[in-house]
């Protein structure tokens, strides 16, 4: 039924302005990610410019919510970033904790997270030991959620569950919940991919893990954000995991403060949907800028 | 309003409230294929649509979400019923000679052509029936090209679904469809028909006799001979002509259950074999060790399915006492995103109530619940249009197994709560109805599954879902809910004899 559920969802119909206001929104809630091994400060950089600027011919939208990056490069985005107005408001998302397999000790991966924010980064994406978890482990995982978030201070703490390595709904929901009572405050988030693992977000399971929100929001009062990562390139998949949020939370998590999208080439998917808006024709992907 | 309501009775979760406003509203997204209705319709008897003489009577076919009448439609004379039957039997010979393979291939094309007309269906039945495009668009029409599909297979395999036997067609079939799903309830009753070599004489219901009209020009097309598939349009006058005729060699019907007495009644007069698909009860039972969220869409797609006018709907839901105050309020939150409007709007959930009477009926069990002590809640807000006929979707708790809300079919988007402490309390009450259509079971646990499936006295039982339909898959119900099963091997079984 959860996937019945998802499938009912891509069936709404967004048309004219709601799908105006839906493109932007979602621009909103994007965290522009680059995560390779071959990552430059230059390629970061031009990132940086593209999320306070998304599309310089068109000044009414907004900036993204956050660029993504390695710890290494935090400093380069935190400095390129505060150079406008608008970029200071855009936060920096650094992944850490021994990211993306998170298979080293954890007192490298709380160095590791201690640092990224030394170096200035707003959000730190953690991954949780899915060795532990699918071991049965839940309190060692519980007790590294909980250092983790300690060793963040002010950051905010997005928490990655890995949901291609758990594989089924119940373990989905199990991490999700167990996330949020390790001592997640308001705002902080649960995440779903790495990006690097097959499958990565599925409207399945962020249909799981809005629900497991929704849940600890009753018990404790906390919101708790999501973000789907991974797998979401289209501004129609986009707007389909706007329809679930809506219809699942309600209004008041529809803001890149409670959710955001992990991707790096859904951007200029929204862009190109908003220029057509504009102008009336589709432009050639070559006319909006990789980064 | 419905944060005034949750205060008296849960001080804390007035704060923690879910809101579903406007903040992202969906623009209207109406269908946009136009569909060309005549001004008249005249019957459909040995492959030919009837011109109306003088003394031909025509009643209206409103359009229940905006009152308007969408075309005249004839109203079906003892006469009409006569040619209709006649033509019928005349085409009976040459149909069964008629090898299965060939018949086969009748039903095949008529499947195709229903999925390349399927839009067109969609947007003809979501007029003339008040049901949501949504619903028109990704159930009814698929089920009923479907079940063409699915009954040309059998055509040339009838031997093997009653190995050892001889199956021959039964005759000429009078079947008799309701107002619920009109083009999906033709199909279910003309293919097997077809199938097994039957002539047919179908009057499909009073307020929605339009695709079943666009299904005869769909025969038309076909090829199909003339006079093995007849439609003849009118009110219960009408059937009452077909069911009482004496040339008939079969009646089904699908209905209430107090027509289908007296259906039962003039076949048996007649001594000639009848299936009947009547009303229910049914329950959805939900334990405390299943899924909620998934029950909840259960219960969703049981009851507020197609207005709740589905004869196997989950009316009666029994939750397990311990879970009972989280079920209601997860209802609450998700009965708020479902929107009642417009049938042609892509973005509908729920369309409008098929006709003015069942509107007053489903009206008169709203206030006979609150009368007899139960509590209505209606979650969901916004206005509906001031024209057409429309029931937000609601459920009553506080009821009590001896409501009348508990016992007789609405028929309507209305849901009774009530709750159970153990399983066998479950199944008893489960079972305590006159009905025995559908019944829906709610648990993670495999085990207590299939021990409530062997007792609960239903023809169709989902676990885990409801409401799933396959033209594979047998349809049909216990004690008052009728006999004969639809669909599957078993539904072959109405349409032969030895």
């Amino acid at each position: 039924m959860a996937d019945r559920r998802a499938a009912e969802f891509t069936t709404r119909s967004i048309k004219t302005s709601a799908k105006e206001a839906g493109l932007r929104l979602a621009l909103s809630m994007v965290d522009l990610t680059t995560l390779e091994g071959k990552d430059s400060p230059e390629k970061v950089r031009s990132l940086c410019r593209k999320a306070v600027t998304p599309d310089p011919t068109d000044p009414s939208l907004p900036t993204v919510a956050a660029v993504c990056v390695y710890p290494e490069l935090v400093k380069v985005a935190r400095a390129e970033l505060d150079k406008s107005e608008a970029g200071k408001k855009v936060s920096v998302a650094s992944v850490a904790t021994g990211f993306p397999s998170g298979q080293y000790p954890l007192e490298v991966r709380l160095y590791d997270v201690r640092r990224a924010v030394e170096a200035g980064a707003n959000e730190i994406d953690m991954v949780i030991s899915r060795g532990l978890f699918l071991a049965g482990q839940r309190g060692k995982v519980f007790d590294e959620i909980a250092a983790v978030k300690e060793s963040c201070g002010d950051a905010h703490l997005k928490v990655i569950l890995e949901t291609g390595e758990l594989e089924t709904y119940d373990l989905v929901r199990a991490a999700s919940d167990l996330a949020m009572n390790a001592g997640l405050t308001e705002h902080d988030f649960i995440k779903t991919s790495t990006g690097k693992v097959n499958p990565a977000a599925t409207m399945g399971v962020t249909l799981v893990m809005l629900e497991a929100i929704r849940d600890h929001y009753f018990k404790t009062g906390v919101k708790i954000g999501m973000k789907p990562a991974g797998g979401i390139r289209s501004s129609k998949q986009a707007l389909h995991y706007l329809v679930m949020v809506k219809e699942t939370l309600g209004d008041d998590w529809m803001t890149p403060e409670l959710f955001r999208f992990g991707a790096s080439s859904l951007a200029n998917d929204l862009l190109m949907q908003l220029a057509r808006r504009r102008t009336g024709h589709y432009m050639s992907p070559d006319d909006f800028s990789e980064a | 309003m419905n944060e005034h309501a949750s205060s008296q009775t849960e001080p804390k979760a007035d704060a923690r409230s879910l809101r579903f406003g406007e903040s992202w509203d969906y623009a209207p997204a109406p269908e946009s294929v136009k569909v060309e209705i005549a001004e008249k319709y005249g019957h459909y008897i040995n492959g030919k649509f009837t011109t109306p003489t003088k003394t031909t009577k025509f009643f209206g076919s409103i359009n229940p979400s905006n009152e308007k009448v969408l075309c005249k439609v004839t109203q079906g004379t003892k006469k009409d019923v006569d040619k209709a039957v006649d033509a019928a039997k005349s085409a009976l010979t040459g149909w069964k000679r008629l090898s299965g393979k060939e018949r086969g291939k009748y039903l095949y094309r008529i499947a195709r052509r229903i999925q390349e007309r399927a839009r067109e269906l969609a947007v003809l039945e979501s007029m003339d029936g008040g049901k949501p495009i949504r619903e028109s668009r990704d159930v009814d029409v698929p089920l009923a090209a479907q079940h063409f599909f699915y009954h040309a297979g059998w055509a040339d395999k009838l031997k093997y679904a009653f190995p050892n036997r001889d199956p021959q067609p039964v005759g000429v079939c009078g079947q008799i469809i309701p107002w619920n799903f009109p083009l999906l309830m033709a199909a279910w009753k003309i293919a097997p028909a077809l199938a097994c070599g039957n002539t047919v004489v179908l009057k499909p219901a009073e307020t929605t006799p339009l695709t079943a009209l666009r299904l005869a020009e769909i025969f038309d097309e076909c090829e199909l001979p003339a006079g093995v598939v007849n439609i003849v349009t009118g009110d219960g006058a009408t059937g009452q002509a077909l069911a009482e005729h004496k040339g008939l060699d079969k009646l089904a019907f699908t209905g209430s259950t107090s027509v289908g007495k007296k259906i039962a009644a003039a076949a048996a007069e007649r001594d000639i074999p009848c299936t009947l698909e009547l009303g229910g009860k049914s329950p959805n039972i939900i334990f405390d060790d299943a899924s909620i969220d998934q029950a909840i869409e259960g219960i969703i797609s049981g009851i507020y399915f197609n207005q709740g006018h589905v004869c196997c709907a989950g009316s009666r839901l029994f939750v397990q006492e311990s879970v009972l105050d989280e079920v209601i309020r997860r209802l609450e939150w998700r009965m708020k995103s479902l929107r009642v409007g417009d049938p042609l709007d892509k973005n509908t959930d729920v369309g409008a109530i098929n006709s003015k009477a069942q509107l007053a009926t489903i009206n008169r069990y709203l206030k006979i619940g609150s009368e007899e002590g139960a509590e209505v809640h209606v979650p969901g807000g916004g206005e509906v249009p001031a024209k057409g006929y429309w029931c937000r979707p609601c459920f009553f708790t506080g009821v009590q197994q001896s409501h009348q809300i508990a016992r007789e079919e609405i028929f309507g988007p209305v849901l009774a709560v009530m709750s159970f402490r153990t399983p066998e309390e479950a199944i008893q009450r489960a079972n305590n109805t006159p009905y025995g259509l559908s019944a829906g079971i709610w648990t993670d646990k495999g085990s207590k599954m299939f021990e409530l499936a062997g007792k609960l006295k239903a023809g169709v039982i989902w676990c885990n879902t409801f409401n799933r339909f396959d033209a594979a898959s047998p349809f049909g119900g216990y004690k008052e809910s009728g006999f004969g099963r639809e669909g599957g091997m078993q539904g072959l079984r109405g349409y032969v004899k030895f």
